[in-house]
Order: C-alpha cells, then structure tokens, then sequence
C-alpha cells in the first residue's frame, strides 16, 4: 500500500487534481498539501501533483453532480479558508459524497460535513464582512483604491459584486496579507500584482497619492459616523463584536483625525 | 459645494435624524442594468456599526430640523432651542453619491422636518430622489420618509424613485398620540401608507401583465413605534403592530426605545434610562410573529399583558404551556420545532435535514448549535436521557436561569433591586 503527501500548487484547479490523483491510484493513506506552507511527514512519500484543468473539470462536475448547489459552494468557500490541514477534510468530505448514492450535504450528523458547513460559514462571513469593509479612497489617477487584509482569500469571492455596483468607476482592491488584487477598467475585472513605492503607508490618506475632495469627503464620513452615535445608548462590547477590532486600521470612519 | 458650510450641516442633520431606527437596505432587487452607479439587488449590507452598536447602512439625514410642528417626543420640535440648518437638493445628491462610491453606504434615506407644508416638504424629498435616479443613474437604495398629510399624486411619484417608503406613527395609541402631539392625527399618518400600499399592489399586478412597468417601492413600506414615552403597555404596542402588517402589507415595524431629549414633564425626565431590554423583547416578539409562526395572541393577551423581562418571549410562552412539551425533535413538524425554547430557525432546518439520515441524540444537536441549556427540558431525542422529572414552570425557569448569563444581567439586578 502506497502512502503519499500529494502537493500542490495552491490553487483550486491543482487541489482537484489531487483530488484525481487520489482515485486514480486509489490511495488509502493521503493527506494533501499545498506547495506554500508544506510540512514533510514520516512514512508518506512526496508526490508533486502538475495542475491539470482537464482532470480538474472532471472532478468538479463529478463533485457538483453529487451535491446540492449550496454544497458546491460551501465546498469551494472551505478551500478558500486555506485552514490547515482544510485539503484533508475536503478529500474526507468528497470521498464520503462518492461513496453515497444519494445526495449527503445535508446529513449535518455526520462530522465531515458539519465541519465544512461551519468553515464555509466563517468564509461566507468574511466574504459579506469584506463587502462591507471595504473603503475606497480615490487616487490622482482617479482609480477608487482599497487595501483589505481579510483573514481568508475571499478575493475571488467579492469580484462580482463590486463589477456590479461600481460598474461606472475604476477601481483596485487589493490583498495586501496574499499580495494581488483586482483591478476594474470599466470592462473586465483583472488580477493584478502591484508594486508600491518605499513610503506608501496604506493606512494613511496622503496628499502624493490621493485626490484633494478624499480629504473633505474622508472628514464628512468621519463627522457623520459620530453624529449618528446615540451616546445614551453606548455599546462597546457590542460595537466590537460587530466590527471587531483588527479591521479597524482600513476604515476611514475609525481613523485619528 | 463649500466643505464648510456642507459640514455643519451634516453634523445638525445627521444628529437630528439618528431617532429613526431603521436601516434596512435589503428586499430591493434594483438591478444595475445602466452600468450607472450601484445595485440593490442582494442582502442588505452594514456597512458600519456606531458605538451604541446600531448598523450604520445608509446616509441617513433630515433634509432640514425646521418644522412646524410641537410634537413632545421630537428633538426637532418647534419650541426646541436647536441650531437649525437646511440642506440643498444637491448637497444631499452629491454627498450620497461620494459616500457611496467609496463604499461607506447602501444608499440614502431622507427625513425632514415639516416647513411650510406637508406637500412642499415631500416635493423636495421627491425631487432629491429623481435627482438621484434620473441624472446620476443611481441604483442604490433610497428609503424616502412619508410626509403626513403629503398629497397621493406625490406619494406615487415617490414610490417611483424610492426603494422603500415609511411614515413612524411614533405613538402607539391614538390617546397617547393627543397628548404628546396634539397638531397631529392618526388619519394623516395612515392616508399616505394607504395611498403606497395600494399603489404597490396595483404596479405588481401590472407587471403581472406588462413587463416594463416600473418598479413601486419594491422595498416596501415600514413604521416606527416609541417605546416608552406614552405609558402603552406591550400588549397595546403589540397589537398595533399586527394591525398595521395585517391591513397595510407592513414589511417592518420598528421598536425604539425613547431616548430622553426634553423637559416636558408629559415625559420621562432627561437621564433616565433608555429601556433597551424592553424593546429587545419587543423585537423577539415581532420575529416571533412573522418567522416562527406565532399569533401574537398566543404571546401577549388580557391575561398577559407584558413580556417577561428576565426571559425570552418563547420561553416564556413555553413555560405557560408545557401541556405541549416535550416535543420529540425527530418526528415533530417544522411548526413544533421552531416552538422549542432554543431552536432558531437556522436549526430547525438542520435538524429537519440531518434527521433523513440517521436519528438525533444529544450530541448531534449539540454540534448543530441547539441552546441545550434551555432546550432540554422541552424535547425528547433518541436517547433514553431526558428530563424525567415533573417539573414545575417555575422550577424549570429556575435551573434555566442558574445556568445562563444573561447579556443584560446588570440591567436585570438593578431592577430587581428597585423592588427588593
């Protein structure tokens, strides 16, 4: 019996293509790693998985045919946790899927799927959180820029639903913790990498970078936040439960004036 | 626009409209189909959260403080000694589409105060919102206040540029509602509300036929209630609720507690406390009545007049009706389920999933997130542990409350102690 550490290239493609490989050669004892943060282990031989899109579809179809939509998703969201040890769990959940004949996303008793439920919760929750959180600050080059550091890479998450409500205006999100972002030209939405000079500071406003109505309307959004406070009724604990506090240094309503 | 004098506004109006506790951006479904500016088609978002722990969603401003009217309960009452100020149309057109394309809001809603007249008031209301719809291309939300007494020709132009319309009767009864205001009456309010709800009932059924009939206040109409500032007790607030989602198609009715902003002596006085946790379960009640299944009879009647403040409304329920426990969580009908002190909807759904598979125990329902501690005395799963006990309600309250902490025990123990 064959026992491996199958590595991959951290993508989702190169995940199901381990996910193929794990069938083809039917593997008993796997785990699967990604490329970036792999731990060697004892008694598994390493086995570097190349992405194939191909073999990748065919999984995907296969997984998609077998669940609910909302399955698939929360299949995909999970991926997107980049949990450790998140690879295993999946492998788990879709060998279990396969060995069903009936749809299982559902059979929320079973411990696989009540985990992926949960994390694909906590993913979702990101992905709306950075919906939200998101600030824009336009720049001299009139791009409306923002920098995000969510806790999982919900980048490819919110593409649409920025495309579809800024749809008349330039835009950069970027992920300052994974190192890419989205651009919008007014057409398509694209990945990018960028490079920043030595002195940008991302948490501050600065007039070498920034338009001039930033700065007014910046102050307006500040002013606002605090005249809609009702102090009788102050809240911390429930304000930070809301708004907890390591996503406060991107927001312009929480910065020092 | 000058930054300054914008500013000063800002903080006046902002401040004036933060009494109005709505901030619903959702149930909208404006498409952006212009490759204009914004989308109202999802859930809502907040996009922040004041200290007091509210949801900042929308930019929500009076358009001005000045009114003429003397209602006690308002901040922006004729005889209050406040700075006023007025906003142009086009000042609040341009902060709304800034502070949206920066992602700080949802959109717009836009109160006033009452100058002149209800009609010239509401005309600028309007001309802000076709403003926005029409020379901006904004899809956004736009939540536009219903001015008592405005005219049906313009609460019809209104629904068409509005995602959601609302007029706050404030007040819960008519009697209340004379002695704290007594320029206003309850036909003022309600013949705007009429006026929407027919309207939308009428646009959905053209687009039934015609597909290119405009949307009317797709969001909706809601409502806003005080609560105590007029003596009501719950069961008369509550009642009045289900009146007005019965017969004017409500989608929300809000609850807010009054916040002391006067002397009048018609009032509780300036630094008494806001009654927060009164008006929480004000709102399990109401999600009680249009998520659960619940006839608001069931919770509060002549007999019941308030809600319990040391539990939740169901529990309470539950405890006056143990006749209809336990319940048998892997045979019992979704009505039943959401009936379990301790269930939400979200686990109800599990539940009623996960038991195709295989038959519940404790452990599973632990995992699924039930609130066991409340629960356990109202359901049998498949297990042979469970309570066996004949418990009384008041012995069943009693472990329940030993074995939680309430958010609000501070608030709790203070009360208690004005009786001990």
């Amino acid at each position: 019996m064959q026992a491996k550490n199958l590595i991959y290239d951290g993508t989702f493609d190169g995940f199901l293509s381990a996910v193929f490989y794990v069938f083809e050669h039917k593997l008993k004892t796997v785990t699967i790693q990604n490329e970036f943060t792999v731990q060697h282990r004892l008694f598994l031989e390493n086995e570097t998985i190349h992405t194939d899109e191909l073999k990748a579809n065919r999984v995907w179809k296969g997984i998609k045919s077998r669940l609910s939509s909302n399955g698939s998703y929360q299949l995909y969201y999970a991926f997107l946790s980049e949990d450790s040890g998140v690879e295993d769990l999946l492998l788990e959940y879709i060998q279990y899927v396969f060995s069903q004949r009936k749809k299982v996303d559902k059979d929320y008793t079973h411990p696989s799927i009540l985990k992926i439920a949960q994390i694909a919760k906590s993913v979702g929750r990101e992905k709306h959180r950075m919906e939200a959180f998101v600030r824009f600050r336009l720049t001299k080059d009139a791009i409306y820029f923002a920098s995000i550091e969510p806790d999982f890479n919900v980048l490819p998450l919110i593409e649409k639903h920025f495309k579809r409500r800024y749809a008349d205006q330039k835009w950069v999100i970027y992920d300052i913790k994974r190192g890419y972002g989205l651009f919008y030209d007014l057409n398509k939405v694209e990945l990018i990498n960028m490079d920043f000079p030595e002195n940008f500071n991302f948490t501050k406003t600065d007039n070498a970078f920034f338009a001039e109505q930033e700065f007014e309307f910046q102050k307006l959004w500040q002013d606002y936040f605090k005249s809609t406070n009702i102090e009788s009724r102050k809240n911390m604990k429930l304000h930070i439960r809301h708004v907890p506090k390591r996503y406060w240094k991107y927001l312009s309503e929480k910065q020092p004036n | 626009m000058s930054f300054e004098r914008t500013q000063e506004k800002l903080k006046i109006l902002a401040d004036a409209a933060k009494y109005d506790v709505s901030c619903s951006s959702s149930g909208s479904k404006r498409n952006n189909t212009n490759k204009g500016l914004g989308d109202a088609t999802g859930m809502g978002i907040c996009h922040s959260y004041t200290e007091d722990g509210r949801c900042v969603s929308l930019l929500k401003v009076l358009l001005t403080n000045h009114c003429i009217f003397d209602c006690a309960y308002c901040v922006t009452r004729k005889s209050n000694d406040v700075k006023r100020a007025a906003f142009k149309v086009q000042e609040v057109v341009d902060l709304t589409i800034n502070f949206y394309r920066r992602n700080y809001i949802e959109g717009l809603f836009l109160s006033s105060g009452i100058f002149k007249s209800p009609d010239y008031t509401m005309e600028r209301l309007v001309a802000v919102a076709k403003k926005l719809r029409q020379e901006e291309n904004f899809n956004g939300y736009i939540h536009l206040k219903s001015i008592p007494g405005a005219s049906d020709e313009l609460m019809r132009e209104a629904g068409l540029y509005a995602d959601r319309l609302s007029v706050n009767i404030e007040i819960p009864t008519e009697a209340g509602l004379k002695k704290l205001a007594p320029d206003k009456k309850r036909e003022d309010f309600i013949k705007p509300m009429v006026k929407v709800k027919n309207e939308i009932i009428q646009y959905k059924a053209e687009k039934k036929i015609i597909k290119s009939t405009p949307k009317f206040a797709p969001a909706g109409q809601s409502t806003q209630m005080i609560i105590g500032a007029s003596g009501e007790n719950d069961f008369q607030i509550m009642q009045t609720s289900n009146h007005f989602y019965n017969n004017y198609n409500l989608k929300r009715v809000y609850y807010s507690g009054y916040v002391p902003i006067s002397y009048d002596n018609r009032l509780p006085q300036i630094g008494s406390a806001v009654p927060m946790l009164r008006e929480n379960r004000l709102y399990q009640t109401d999600w009680l009545m249009r998520f659960y299944g619940f006839d608001v009879s069931e919770i509060l009647n002549e007999q019941h007049q308030n809600l319990d403040l040391d539990v939740d409304p169901k529990l309470s329920w539950a405890l006056r009706n143990l006749h209809e426990f336990p319940v048998d969580v892997n045979t019992a009908d979704q009505r039943m389920l959401a009936r379990i002190p301790g269930l939400g909807m979200k686990s109800v759904y599990k539940i009623i999933n996960a038991r195709r598979f295989r038959k519940l125990n404790w452990e599973h329902l632990k995992k699924i997130g039930v609130a066991l501690n409340r629960a356990q005395y109202f359901m049998v799963c498949d297990s042979n542990q469970f309570e066996k006990r004949d418990l009384s309600a008041e012995k069943i309250k009693g472990l329940i409350l030993q074995n939680s902490t309430s958010k609000y025990q501070k608030i709790l123990s203070n009360q208690l102690s004005l009786f001990g």
